[in-house]
């Protein structure tokens, strides 16, 4: 019955109409529209507003002024930009390398040694509490005079260490910070690649008298690519956003020395009020880690595998 | 298996105690160690007499061991017993706090699942004009990262007169994120169509195999989905702090981070830093403890998009 009313429809009315008016599509939109409010409000519509803003100059107090491409051109010659993007590069730097070489050094230990769920636990342990609790407890552990670090370094002879303190050394600290928080993480992340990979090319590998040594270059990390690009993709973007743990440690200083970029566009929004402005960053920041991402994608070639 | 093993005795997990085998267990125990030790610190600073800290900074064990400091960021303890435990007398109310963050994550862990799940459904299953069209929209905004979308919503949630209130702590994650969207119809495509199609004969409405059907089908996914979600809201800071720094709807993130900007330079509070810390944590922990290997895979799994 229901197909001749549709077919009586479909004669009258103009035929790309028909699909609106079936009962499913009504019930389908129904379904999705909880979700459709929440995509239009909160990513749609400020995605592009976020862009009509970076246009203007706006306080949140007066209305906003258009200002063209101004806030554009202030940042090409913005030398605090330009040292918070190179503050960011390197700490992105010394983050991916270190992460992902720690990772992989677990995840080939865990392969060889146990597959116990035990030690999968507590190695992602660090990765379940928030950064702000895994920051206030380094801050605690790093502290000059009273923390259990400075302490152990005394007394092995290395000598107490500024840490988050020193210009020289705040930076790398806080990578260092991030790093004990996602290196079981990324882990096992790579330890499910590991899993990936057939033993018999291992095998094959030990027939013809390979070293260990050679067998993990020449087959581990060349069949790990597509688990290796995905962690090193998903860690600069991560890593160019880092702000948690900056905000809590060391809030940009000292000397601007940790004043990565996402402070940078924290600061113009929320301490000086400069909307236009800190929109304008983060659309950068957003171009950035599209080019990044693309580089990346093209250098790794992540889509292929070598098996 | 045997033949592996005889063959390349150096890759197999045989209980063969080689140089190579002892190094490498040394290394991996150093490991467990590093990422271990600093929570036991924070346990050993909580419960230590906060005057105390500062004198007996290398004792593994508490010193002067105390719960004071738990009474303290709970706020068991009056003014005077508060500063006489070391603190700054400043009333400090992580009951409060823990409320709050079990109200946001909650409602955040149940709308996200259920109006995602509802989505997830319709596109994975119905047929209807611009299917794809919006799927593929919802997709792009998964590149898209936080920052772009970040202070249009404080705008929006500021222009709503939602600050410093739950609904505008939870709007922009409540009805959907293109992750869980993503996810759920992954796993929704897997299903067998054929309980589906015979519930339809037998009269039951679209809603009806949503349900009665889909829903219980999906018990392992729509976990894992609530697991993450939980975690990573339990542990968002960056919109909660913007959005809500009032004692009211402050959740716990954002009070660890405001106890720590108003200690005093010279002699931060870290006893009561740590006892807040472990409040904070103790949540996860449960969670954790409960659901063990299963959380374990869900983590896993995020990484595997």
């Amino acid at each position: 019955m229901a197909i001749t009313a549709e077919a009586v429809q479909a004669q009258t009315k103009p035929r790309w109409l028909t699909p609106w008016l079936r009962g499913e599509t009504w019930f389908a939109f129904l379904f999705i529209l909880p979700s459709m409010i929440g995509f239009i409000l909160f990513y749609a519509v400020p995605a592009v507003r976020g862009l009509f803003i970076s246009f203007t100059d706006w306080d949140l107090l007066t209305p906003a002024q258009p200002v063209g491409l101004a806030n554009y051109q202030k940042l090409i010659m913005d030398v605090d930009f330009w040292k918070a993007l190179w503050v960011t590069l390197n700490y992105a730097v010394i983050n991916i390398f270190i992460q992902t070489v720690l990772a992989v050094l677990i995840a080939v230990l865990m392969d060889r040694l146990t597959k116990s769920i035990f030690v999968r636990g507590v190695l992602i342990l660090p990765y379940l509490f928030s950064n702000v609790v895994v920051a206030l407890l380094w801050l605690w552990m790093l502290d000059p005079t009273l923390g259990i670090v400075n302490s152990f370094l005394a007394f092995i002879g290395i000598g107490r260490q500024p840490f988050l303190g020193a210009p020289s050394q705040a930076l790398a600290t806080i990578a260092g910070i991030n790093i004990w928080r996602h290196m079981g993480y990324t882990a096992l992340l790579v330890f499910a690649g590991l899993q990936t990979i057939p033993k018999d090319v291992y095998e094959a590998g030990a027939i013809d008298g390979a070293s260990e040594l050679s067998m993990f270059w020449n087959i581990t990390l060349p069949l790990l690519r597509p688990v290796l690009v995905f962690v090193l993709v998903t860690t600069i973007i991560g890593s160019f956003q880092v702000f948690d743990t900056i905000a809590i440690t060391t809030q940009g200083c000292p000397a601007q020395a940790t004043r990565v970029i996402m402070w940078y566009i924290y600061e113009f929004a929320f301490d000086r009020f400069n909307m236009g402005y800190a929109t304008a960053i983060s659309i950068a920041l957003f171009l950035i880690l599209i080019l990044i991402t693309l580089l990346q994608l093209r250098v790794l070639r992540a889509g292929e595998s070598d098996l | 298996m045997t033949t592996q093993a005889a063959t390349m005795p150096n890759l197999a997990s045989g209980p063969k105690l080689t140089r190579g085998r002892i190094m490498a267990w040394a290394v991996m125990i150093l490991l467990i160690f590093i990422t271990l030790f600093p929570f036991w610190w924070v346990v050993r600073t909580s419960f230590s007499t906060q005057k105390l800290l500062l004198s007996d900074t290398t004792s593994l064990l508490p010193v002067g061991f105390t719960t004071a400091n738990f009474a303290r960021v709970l706020g068991l303890l009056s003014t005077e017993q508060a500063i006489a435990a070391g603190g700054t007398g400043q009333a400090i109310n992580f009951f409060l706090f823990l409320r709050n963050s079990f109200i946001v994550t909650t409602l955040l862990v149940l709308g996200q699942v259920f109006f995602s799940a509802l989505a997830a459904y319709a596109f994975a299953r119905l047929h209807f004009p611009l299917r794809d069209k919006i799927f593929f929209l919802y997709l792009t905004a998964l590149m898209v990262p936080g920052i772009v979308t970040l202070i249009p919503n404080f705008i929006l949630i500021r222009n709503l007169g939602w600050l410093d209130t739950f609904q505008g702590i939870i709007a922009p994650k409540f009805l959907m994120t293109p992750f869980a969207v993503f996810f759920l119809r992954q796993f929704f495509l897997t299903i067998n169509r054929e309980v589906e199609e015979a519930a339809r004969i037998d009269g039951a409405s679209l809603f009806g195999v949503f349900w009665q059907i889909i829903l219980p089908l999906s018990i392992a996914p729509l976990t894992t989905l609530a697991i993450l979600v939980f975690i990573g809201e339990w542990n968002d800071y960056l919109w909660p702090f913007l959005v809500g720094k009032d004692e009211s709807v402050r959740v716990l993130t954002v009070a660890l981070g405001i106890f720590r900007s108003q200690t005093p330079q010279g002699a931060p509070d870290w006893g009561g830093m740590m006892a807040g810390a472990i409040v904070t944590m103790i949540p996860t922990l449960i969670l954790f403890g409960l659901a063990g290997r299963k959380a374990i895979d869900s983590i896993q799994f995020s990484g595997i998009k």
